[in-house]
């Protein structure tokens, strides 16, 4: 699979910053002509996997958040999320429905399904004390569109 | 972002206009909470027609205001969201706790 155009950023782990990464994201992936629908879906799975970071990874603490955008042959869309956070010490449980560690904060517990069920594939890596990477990919055009 | 509560056909509705994200779930919440616990209405109606963007932190808070207006004796009802917010909303079964119109 062939790059045909990539960006990357780097952001503070700032609540504010999540409009931020699904508006830089939102427009680098227009020059793949997604459809209304398509954008939809990576602008909310963008936001789910940046405000993980930001809750979760680095809960009280503050540090970067590096986002990259690939446009890829075949029409897919790549886009990797990574943080040097605190880590997942279970991916699997995370991965859950419903399964929350910040209730206080009214988290739903559906961030990764709502990342599963907007892309086509996605993938976690974690290492405690290391940081959390999210990888998702999405098929455009698969519609017929 | 922003909240606007009127009254429409006897029930009140509180309107929400922009992006509902973590961000800004925090400040819609701080209202809407006010809201509920000065006024206790029996019905409130969330309107989510102005709302053009939503993550799952929208449903953490329709859920958690679905509760507290249950506490204080009252019923949660949500209108209007656009097609793909509605998927959002399906996602997470809410439509079994609150009306979704």
């Amino acid at each position: 699979m062939e790059i045909l155009n990539e960006i990357r950023f780097i952001m503070p782990s700032l609540s504010v910053n999540e409009s931020a990464a699904r508006a830089v994201v939102s427009s680098f992936v227009t020059q793949a002509d997604p459809t209304v629908e398509e954008l939809s879906d990576i602008r909310t799975a963008v936001s789910e996997a940046v405000t993980n970071s930001i809750v979760h990874g680095y809960r009280k603490t503050q540090g970067s958040i590096e986002l990259t955008v690939r446009i890829l042959t075949g029409n897919e869309i790549y886009i990797k999320i990574r943080d040097k956070g605190c880590g997942i010490p279970d991916v699997k449980k995370a991965m859950q429905p419903l399964f929350t560690t910040a209730p206080e904060e009214e988290r739903s517990g559906l961030g990764f399904s709502v990342m599963t069920s907007f892309m086509d594939r996605l993938s976690v890596h974690s290492k405690v004390g290391k940081g959390t990477s999210v990888i998702m990919r999405k098929r455009l055009g698969k519609n017929g569109n | 972002m922003g909240m606007e509560i009127i009254k429409d056909k006897g029930s009140t509705v509180a309107v929400l206009s922009g992006e509902i994200d973590h961000h800004n779930a925090k400040q819609l919440r701080a209202e809407l909470d006010r809201y509920i616990i000065t006024a206790q209405p029996p019905e409130l109606t969330i309107d989510l027609t102005g709302i053009t963007f939503m993550d799952s932190s929208g449903i953490g808070l329709i859920m958690g205001r679905s509760k507290l207006i249950k506490e204080c004796g009252g019923k949660l009802e949500v209108r209007s969201p656009q097609p793909y917010i509605r998927r959002v909303l399906k996602l997470a079964g809410i439509e079994r706790l609150v009306k979704i119109k």
